[in-house]
């Protein structure tokens, strides 16, 4: 990791969502994590756990009553750094699309049925770069060739729904490229789409950050992802970060009991014939406040008294590879193999393991 | 799935170079279609779909008949609707009335004028009716309810406000039976065919104004629009180039099914002695209150403009039906 500032430094960042006569929900409760560029970080977690609301945080699309954002996310840009949770909306809708990208996970639903693609990618070349009818035609389809779309120029005049789906994701991330942002969000951008499809999406995402230099922040819940794309991965549990470590660390010795579990709960092709997955007990709904304790008690198998002091603060591991949110860490547990890194999920193998 | 090779090989050249040889040989191997060189969109895909539909031909037959009659009826008219020419062939000088012969093919009316002359003259009258209305209707209630939609969608104060009290005004316009509206609105400007045009498209406004403020709303909650967003899109914009096209569907459908309904609510209002009272412009419904007194002598004179009222309804509302058919995603084939 390098020295300097990080691109984007998320710290505690926290957002609640207040209802009438519901009281408040806070859906990420003091998250941080950094982003640096060329690479890519992972935020990992269940159904629930805030991934999204994190992305939508960052992007300025919450809506605008009833929602309480804190904390900050200080994003180096060439004027100067800026805080994505204070700027005016103008500023930031002028950010959104030029230095901030994001790819949404139902590529069908994230495009407008009515308008040609063609329209659709030249509305933001025309936004963010002031180009105009043939020119913005021509640099549009040159984007949608750049990520492997084959016969742009008709493609321009097809609407969404006469593409594959693979092909509306590739369209939508050339759009989210159409201006270099240095900042991509994806928010589970293969979720939708069938397994052939999700690694070369995974691949032409990969192929973006090292060519660009893009940081970009991956939101799934799949593990095979992970283990292909992100280089740092940020567990969360219950809106907070659980466990923190770059990618081999994480799978070789997962140290917070969640982790672990999410690593057993994983399928495996080579599990023995009728042998039940070993899932994370209960659900989501099944945790307590973080300020009585650590949430993930109620399901985790090496709870203590202790856990519920007040909630566990972030510690760095003895090797100092993990940061994790825990007072009873799994020490280098054997539960997790090797075998999660060498599924087939997994794309493209790492050939070389930066330090 | 399984792991590219390539990345390590060509590292140096540049993926979008290595993506391009890669392009190029898929669209070989998919052929070019080349049938279509063009998107064919919803719109054309929904009339294709119509066009297989029987429903939706015998109710497009109707309409092009009657809009046919419509427009070229002075030409199709054998004599003036106006004519007394047979005026001593009937009522009060002989105690009878002439049915449909050679020279009159529907027969002659209590006065001794061609029926079918009057039918004909009394198309034009209904279709104008009819799209008069409906255009007052889609016009003034697109406008309320996009307003209303549009500063629903863009949030804030100062929306949400307009959107209130645009709707709160459509409500109360809404809680007036559509006849009673009509026949008030008739009632302060006198009877004319403008009186009529008026009050059948006033009674329209807040359906059209509902139905498109409550397609923008929906829209507003798609995944495209917060897409949009994300590329710095302004919502205004979004609002209107995003929202706005891919609600105009059911206000659309909408519109075709006013057609009916406006023909019919014509006909009720020339009926009830709002309408022309001018008798060189026949209107089916005026005539239809004019026949009524002699229901009992020669219905006839009563069901050729009333089959005239029921078949164009019927023809528009069958259009109409189809048309949404054709456009709901959910009856998709």
């Amino acid at each position: 990791m390098s020295s300097s500032t990080p691109l984007l430094a998320v710290d505690e960042l926290s957002v609640a969502f207040h209802r009438r006569g519901a009281g408040e929900t806070r859906a990420v409760d003091g998250v941080s994590f950094t982003l640096e560029e060329g690479r890519v970080t992972g935020l990992v977690g269940e159904s629930g756990c805030g991934k999204s609301v994190t992305s939508l945080a960052l992007m300025g699309l919450l809506p605008d009553r009833g929602v309480e954002v804190g904390g900050s996310a200080v994003m180096r840009l060439p004027e100067g750094e800026v805080d994505l949770l204070r700027l005016s909306r103008r500023r930031l809708r002028d950010l959104r699309g030029s230095q901030l990208a994001m790819i949404f996970q139902d590529p069908l639903s994230s495009l407008n049925p009515v308008v040609p693609i063609g329209r659709q990618v030249t509305e933001i070349l025309k936004r963010h770069r002031g180009m105009r009818g043939s020119a913005a035609r021509k640099e549009a389809a040159d984007l949608l060739y750049r990520v492997g779309i084959p016969d742009p120029t008709r493609r321009l005049n097809e609407y969404p729904h006469q593409l594959s789906g693979g092909m509306r994701q590739r369209a939508l991330i050339a759009m989210a490229v159409a201006c270099k942002p240095r900042l991509m969000i994806a928010d589970e951008p293969t979720t939708a789409l069938d397994v052939t499809i999700q690694a070369q999406i995974l691949e032409l995402l990969k192929d973006l950050v090292t060519e660009e230099g893009t940081a970009l922040l991956m939101i799934t819940h799949d593990l095979g992802v992970v283990a292909g794309l992100c280089d740092d991965i940020n567990v969360l549990y219950a809106g907070r970060a659980v466990e923190t470590a770059p990618r081999r660390p994480l799978f070789a010795d997962p140290t917070h009991p969640y982790t672990v579990g999410l690593l057993g709960s994983v399928p495996r092709l080579d599990a023995p014939r009728g042998e039940p997955l070993t899932p994370v007990r209960g659900s989501v709904n099944d945790n307590i406040a973080w300020t009585d304790g650590c949430a993930f008690a109620p399901r985790c198998d090496h709870y203590t008294m202790e856990c519920l002091q007040g909630p566990p603060p972030l510690v760095r591991t003895g090797d100092g590879t993990h940061i994790h949110r825990c007072v009873n860490p799994i020490d280098h547990a054997d539960v997790v193999d090797q075998t999660v890194l060498e599924s087939p999920a997994v794309v493209g193998e790492d050939e070389e393991e930066r330090e | 799935m399984p792991t590219t090779p390539s990345s390590q090989s060509d590292e140096k050249i540049p993926f979008h170079q290595r993506k391009a040889a890669k392009v190029d040989r898929l669209a070989e191997l998919m052929g070019d279609r080349g049938d279509d060189g063009h998107g064919a969109g919803i719109w054309r895909e929904a009339f294709a779909r119509m066009r297989r539909s029987p429903m939706a031909i015998t109710g497009a037959v109707i309409v092009a008949v009657f809009i046919v009659v419509a427009l070229f009826s002075p030409l199709i008219a054998p004599y003036s609707p106006t004519s007394q020419a047979w005026g001593n062939e009937v009522f009060p000088n002989r105690n009878e009335f002439v049915g449909p012969r050679g020279e009159n093919w529907l027969g002659l009316d209590h006065l001794g004028r061609d029926m079918f002359s009057r039918m004909v003259i009394g198309a034009r009258q209904t279709l104008m009716v009819g799209v008069v209305a409906t255009l007052v209707g889609f016009l003034f209630g697109a406008l309320l309810g996009g307003t209303a939609g549009a500063c629903s969608v863009l949030g804030g104060r100062w929306g949400r406000q307009v959107d209130n009290v645009v709707m709160r005004v459509i409500d109360m316009m809404l809680a007036l039976p559509t006849l009673l509206l009509a026949v008030t609105v008739a009632a302060l400007v006198g009877p004319s065919l403008t009186t009529v045009m008026l009050a059948v498209g006033i009674a329209q406004i807040p359906i059209f104004a509902r139905l498109l403020r409550g397609a923008m709303i929906s829209q507003g909650n798609r995944e495209y629009v917060l897409a949009a967003q994300a590329m710095g899109v302004r919502k205004r914009k979004i609002a209107l180039t995003h929202i706005l096209p891919n609600s105009m569907g059911p206000v659309i459908v909408q519109s075709t099914l006013t057609l009916a309904t406006a023909i019919i609510d014509a006909a009720a209002l020339s009926y009830l002695g709002l309408g022309n009272p001018d008798a060189n412009f026949p209107e089916w419904g005026t005539m239809l209150s004019e026949a009524q007194r002699f229901l009992s002598s020669a219905p006839s004179l009563a069901v050729y403009p009333a089959l005239g009222i029921i078949i164009t309804a019927l023809g528009f509302t069958l259009l109409g039906e189809s048309l949404r058919e054709a456009l709901d995603p959910k009856l998709r084939k």
